[in-house]
């Protein structure tokens, strides 16, 4: 029997769990990328234990921690084009706050106000909200790389999803249809090796996530996610060929989801205590900062005027979240449609009635 | 909109244009018609779906569109309802103005996730800083002999849904201006045609660009012994019962509800008012319809002017049955005329 077609999936990793890097650093990413990149992880990391903290203490809602996965994240927001449009899926705060999106408004979003997601900043304005249906971003990326090319303008996407995500038909279809049309879509899967309680292993039985690709006619990889060299270089790479007309590209990016699922779960119930003091060995801001430090990029001081300054960060992002009050209740119509249908003035008008009767102290005055 | 536009709207529907030069055409001609009118007036309209382009359409409402607006705006997509519906989603976050074809609304359910958690909600999710100027169109209801899962009416499911619109012409011309109010309205639209008068009927529809509004009920005929309100493919069987109810003395006013989210209950408690009698006919199964709604809706706002119980005729809570039997489940002439007469009973 002869073969008819052969595939292989390649596997970078540029800075390895020590904190060496195997190679020479590429040009593209400089020293002052690299101190960027490093100083937005440990603001990211500082930001998520306070939401922890938030929740725990009941000023906030469910919250999806980052911790361990900063990296994928942070070569996310740190390579896109400012042109570009992101399309996150829940535990993408790095490259959220990279791209435009505020701390203030990441808080507010899972302090369950809709206004989290109305960006204030022109830089953020196409970038699609945090997707919380597993994988149906995937199609809106799709949609959105679609217009780009009916447009023929040089833009491309970004879209972010779990390993679990890759068992969904929208994330199947929509890799497909990026194969199929060319699309300028970065794919990029953050295998945190975990989909609430389901291991990888129980998702699919394909060696690797990255060769889902070869089935849609799409180029694809794995990327140790912790490596912060290797990924940027890998996402710079992926980017120009979206931006040149060179179609897609599909990234599984190996993490480890160091975190509870969100503050609704225990993974003590399900995660093996051994698995996850060895994931711990090989996450991704230590060993960026040793290679920082190693070479002299970082100094101890550094370390310590960064640290203060997340400190300042996050206390005037907790202080500001914490002063906004809730928004109108009758908010709830006002951007249902662009403009009210006159079939629904009867249900605004009696939301606004009894929001203006609870204010001046009457009770709720639902009829 | 004001009464008096109103008036004018629906005198210029009721009037059977005779001008020659008027084009005579089908539903089918009417959604192509529309579809290549708006593509011409404007350039982000686009539309896609399975088999629409260098076919046409399996029934044809695109035929010719990718040979005048070539294949940037008229996209042959791979067989995927949920990407589909999901792509459109995208495109129309980017300004763009989707016009998605389901192939058959039996297929649609595929759909539902992005309908629902994604179309209806863009705006709301983002407090408007994003939002979906979409239209999901696809052909629906039973009586042309197709195999199963091509024959639903299941507007209902979409009407429950807050944050898009729903609208189902029973005409060549209010497919013609419905679906140009549809394209253009900044919000998503499902848009389902009636595939039982695809062809049924013919009538002359101007391509002159005007909508319709998407927010108003059409008043076909006047009466004023009873109100015969029903939509889609269903209008047809309830004019002529209101023909045969004239033949007996009894006056029926027939209302097509077009657009059956929002719902223009004003139309409706206007005629019953002055009525006193009404019957709502549909095709779709009866329970939790759109039937269900209406009637509550008359409940709350037109007790004190109902002589009689309101009543429906329609599908029954079953499966849509196969086509050998399809005819013994659609709701018939004879079924709206007896209901009509025995609330004549009712002084
Ligand atoms: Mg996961």
């Amino acid at each position: 029997m002869k073969s008819t077609q052969t595939f292989d999936i390649s596997h970078s990793c540029l800075l390895d769990a020590t904190g060496q890097l195997t190679d020479s650093c590429p040009t593209s990413i400089s020293a002052e990328h690299l101190r960027q990149a490093y100083a937005t992880m440990v603001l990211i990391r500082a930001f998520d234990q306070k939401a922890i903290a938030l929740q725990r203490t009941g000023k906030l809602g469910t919250y999806p921690s980052i911790l361990g996965q900063e990296a994928i994240s942070t070569a996310i927001g740190m390579t896109m084009q400012a042109d570009d449009v992101f399309v996150p899926y829940y535990r993408d705060q790095a490259a959220q706050y990279l791209r435009g999106v505020s701390l203030t408004e990441i808080l507010l979003y899972w302090g369950g106000d809709e206004r989290g997601s109305n960006y204030a900043s022109p830089k953020c304005a196409q970038d699609m909200p945090v997707c919380v249906p597993i994988a149906t971003q995937y199609c809106h990326a799709a949609g959105i790389a679609t217009a780009m090319k009916i447009r023929a303008e040089k833009r491309a996407v970004v879209v972010t999803c779990g390993d679990g995500a890759t068992s969904k038909g929208d994330f199947l279809e929509s890799l497909n249809l990026a194969g199929t049309w060319h699309l300028p879509m970065v794919m990029v899967v953050n295998n945190n090796q975990w989909a609430i309680s389901t291991p990888r292993a129980k998702q699919c039985n394909a060696q690797t996530l990255a060769q889902k690709a070869i089935g849609a006619g799409v180029q694809g990889l794995v990327v140790d996610g912790n490596d912060y060299v290797g990924m940027a270089y890998e996402l710079q790479k992926a980017l120009s060929r979206a931006h040149a007309g060179k179609g897609p590209t599909l990234i599984e990016a190996t993490s480890y989801r160091l975190g509870d699922h969100t503050t609704a779960d225990d993974a003590s119930r399900y995660r093996p205590a051994q698995e996850l003091k060895a994931a711990w060995e090989k996450e991704p801001i230590k060993r960026l900062r040793h290679y920082l430090q190693t070479t002299g990029l970082w100094t101890d001081a550094d370390e310590q005027a960064l640290l203060l300054q997340v400190k300042a960060d996050i206390d005037q992002v907790v202080a500001d979240y914490t002063s906004i009050a809730a928004d109108a209740p009758e908010s709830m119509f006002t951007y249902l449609f662009e403009e009210l249908p006159s079939a629904r003035l009867n249900q605004y008008q009696q939301v606004a009635n009894a929001a203006a009767s609870r204010a001046v102290g009457g009770g709720s005055h639902h009829e | 909109m004001n009464d008096a536009v109103k008036d004018a709207v629906i005198s210029s529907l009721n009037k059977q244009s005779s001008v020659d030069s008027v084009k005579s055409v089908t539903l089918v001609e009417a959604v192509n018609m529309a579809l290549a009118s708006e593509m011409r007036r404007d350039a982000d309209v686009v539309i896609l779906g399975e088999d629409i382009a260098v076919n046409g359409g399996v029934f044809r409402t695109t035929a010719n569109l990718q040979k005048e607006f070539g294949n940037k705006r008229v996209l042959d997509t791979p067989l995927a309802e949920t990407l589909i519906a999901g792509i459109t989603v995208g495109m129309a976050s980017q300004g763009l103005k989707p016009v998605a074809e389901i192939q058959f609304m039996g297929f649609i359910y595929a759909a539902m996730e992005q309908i629902i958690s994604h179309a209806s909600r863009l705006r709301n999710r983002t407090r408007g800083r994003l939002s979906c100027p979409l239209v999901i169109r696809a052909p629906f209801g039973g009586g042309i002999h197709a195999p199963e899962h091509h024959c639903e009416s299941t507007e209902a499911l979409f009407a429950h849904i807050p944050g898009i619109r729903v609208v189902i012409p029973s005409s060549p011309l209010r497919a013609y201006g419905l679906l140009l109010a549809a394209i253009r309205n900044p919000d998503p639209v499902i848009f389902l045609e009636p595939k039982r008068i695809y062809r049924a009927v013919s009538q002359p529809v101007p391509d002159n660009g005007e909508a319709l509004p998407l927010d108003t009920c059409f008043t076909l005929r006047e009466g004023s012994d009873m109100t015969l309100i029903s939509w889609g493919a269903m209008i047809h069987e309830t004019l002529e019962a209101a023909t045969r109810l004239a033949e007996a003395n009894i006056s029926a006013e027939v209302i097509d509800v077009a657009t059956i989210s929002p719902l223009d209950m004003d139309t409706i408690c206007a005629s019953v008012a002055k009525t006193g009698r009404c019957v709502i006919v549909h095709e779709a199964a009866r329970s939790n319809g759109v039937g269900g709604e209406i009637a509550a809706c008359l409940a709350e706002q037109s007790l004190f002017d109902l002589k009689a119980p309101v009543v429906r005729v329609t599908g029954y809570d079953t499966i849509m049955p196969y086509f050998r039997n399809e005819q013994h489940y659609l709701p018939s002439t004879a079924m709206i005329v007896e209901a009509a007469q025995k609330l004549m009973s009712y002084q």
